[in-house]
């Protein structure tokens, strides 16, 4: 059976915990993210603002020109419901500066140009708040390598990273995101009508059944097709997972010593803490 | 015969044992505040969980002149104790060890037997696997410790039994997951095999966990007691340090076995004599 439901209430403890925890022993009490309108940014928002308080965390709105006027409205929404700080910095301006040195650049490049523009500007706030960046990808998108890497994908540390779209969803009702931001298409935002499902080509609620399976029941391929799904769409997810396993890794140092990082010097991140 | 059980669930420093200690101490304070007779704390509780390659910087042996253990060994002269820390043999094993120590003693040492090293765990990378299972004489009866993944193997507690041990003490530093139902899925699996032990072994089984984080990991807490009748007897809460303390009375055992002679009843030789045959065979579990 395939059953994606969360405990909400302890999902939402430990979660909390999790930022005040790990925030703290870095030596840091505040929060930095971005905030685009959208379901995955609202609830790091509020999960954030629960585990250390809204006077601590700095919500940043990054509108490119082209961006919906929705994303914006959306934004202020949650930021009006959890009271947390807020600045609005286009970023138009630095985006157009790279995207002007050449004509016809692609709306891949042009989406990653943005999405790493805004990974700078939360870095900078990061240092200014002295607040650490806190993530704000889903498991569904971490899988599929849906993301930019050392763009949307940048942060010190991810609170949702480990959950599917859909539970991400079941999450924001239990906190009371407001309602447009769970309602609407799911949209990286990054050019005019472009929506998550349109450019994967199937939709969150599918997918994740089928990575719960692949990935947390571990199906095999063949055992996926014999609960249903379609062996196209089952070859095309698992493609999908095998090319961006390295957008989930630091990159690999060529190991020349007897000790090298990445290999053999292993210490976790709260080391000494 | 009463005794005053203390089961203590902390956050620790990772691979910081001054500052551990220093947890220990003031958690003993409070536990001989409650008149406890014994205090137990989870796996690992003197250097933190995951330790990686600061296994071998946080080793100790128990000893009077080893500065960790020399303040512990001191504060057991009130109180039994159990502690979780990296032991180390003289030619530089690093063991998962707990120790139990009374009365300025240590009485026994456990290694941890089974080493999980599988999905999310890496324990045999860095530490040597234990190689005995004993019961031990204590000032309340024989007891047996565990180590969380050597209560997975149910040959371990019953060796225990086996050996004489009427109360198991199992501790652990068992990562939470598993987010369905009304607890984590890790809590239910552990309550059920503990409280399965309590009644097929008709002794005591009382538990205790880590809490806090390590990086993304997080443990649980959730502390048990459960009786020779399989029930619960104390719970402390979930995701928090607590010190959870009930007074049990051992004498239950007698009670329980009363009722339900399967100790009286175990054919130890028909075991031998079964387990034999089955690992004389070249393929014994296939």
């Amino acid at each position: 059976m395939i059953d994606l439901s969360l405990n909400t209430d302890l999902t939402r403890k430990i979660l909390t915990d999790f930022i005040r925890s790990e925030i703290g022993r870095a030596g840091f009490s505040r929060a930095v993210l971005g905030l685009s309108g959208g379901i995955d940014s609202a609830l790091s928002c509020a999960l954030a603002a629960e585990a250390l308080g809204a006077e601590n965390v700095l919500a940043i709105r990054m509108p490119y020109k082209t961006s919906s006027p929705d994303s914006l409205a959306h934004a202020q929404l949650l930021i009006d419901q959890l009271g947390v700080r807020s600045l609005t910095i286009p970023i138009t301006e630095m985006a157009d500066a790279l995207i002007a040195h050449e004509a016809d650049m692609s709306n891949v490049r042009k989406g990653n140009i943005m999405a790493r523009c805004r990974m700078i500007v939360l870095y900078d706030q990061s240092e200014a708040f002295k607040g650490l960046v806190v993530g704000t990808g889903n498991k569904t998108e971490i899988l599929l390598g849906y993301t930019t890497l050392y763009g949307d994908s940048a942060c010190a540390i991810n609170p949702i990273g480990d959950l599917y779209k859909t539970q991400v969803r079941q999450m924001a009702r239990a906190m009371q995101i407001p309602a447009p931001i769970i309602e609407k298409a799911p949209s990286a935002d990054l050019w005019a009508n472009q929506t998550d499902e349109g450019e994967l080509g199937f939709t969150y609620e599918e997918v994740d059944r089928l990575l719960y399976l692949l990935v947390d029941q571990r199906y095999s391929p063949e055992e996926c097709v014999e609960a249903g799904f379609d062996p196209g769409f089952v070859r095309t997810v698992i493609n999908r997972i095998r090319r961006f396993q390295f957008k989930r890794m630091l990159p690999p140092i060529a190991k020349i010593s007897n000790r090298t990082v990445g290999y053999d010097f292993l210490y976790l991140r709260d080391w000494g803490t | 015969m009463k005794l005053n059980l203390a089961l203590a669930q902390i956050n620790t420093t990772l691979g910081d044992t001054q500052a551990n200690l220093e947890k220990h101490l003031a958690y003993i304070q409070e536990a001989k505040r409650q008149d406890a007779d014994l205090l137990v704390f989870p796996e690992l509780s003197l250097t933190g969980y995951a330790l990686q390659d600061l296994a071998s910087t946080v080793a100790h042996h128990p000893a009077e002149d080893d500065p960790i253990f020399r303040p512990l060994l001191a504060s057991s002269l009130d109180l039994d104790l159990i502690v979780g820390f990296v032991d180390v043999d003289r030619r530089r094993r690093l063991f998962i060890a707990s120790a139990y120590l009374s009365q300025g003693k240590v009485l026994h040492i456990h290694h941890k037997v089974y080493l999980p090293t599988y999905g999310l765990f890496d324990e045999g990378r860095f530490f040597a696997w234990g190689d005995s299972i004993r019961a031990f004489d204590t000032r309340f009866g024989r007891l047996g410790m565990l180590i969380c993944e050597d209560f997975w193997h149910a040959s371990a507690p019953y060796l225990l039994w086996l050996d004489g041990a009427d109360v198991l003490l199992f501790t652990s530093a068992s990562p939470g997951r598993g987010l369905k139902g009304e607890k984590m899925g890790s809590a239910v699996w552990v309550e059920q095999i503990n409280r399965s032990y309590a009644g097929l072994f008709t002794t005591f089984v009382a538990h205790t966990n880590r809490v806090g984080w390590e990086d993304g990991l997080h443990f649980w807490g959730g502390a048990t007691i459960y009786d020779p009748d399989g029930e619960l007897v104390a719970h402390g809460p979930y995701h928090e340090e607590a010190l959870t303390v009930t007074s049990i009375d051992l004498n239950q055992i007698h009670r329980t076995r009363a009722r339900l002679p399967i100790l009286r009843d175990e054919r130890t030789h028909l075991v031998q004599k079964e387990l034999q045959r089955i690992l004389s065979d070249d393929r014994p579990f296939s």
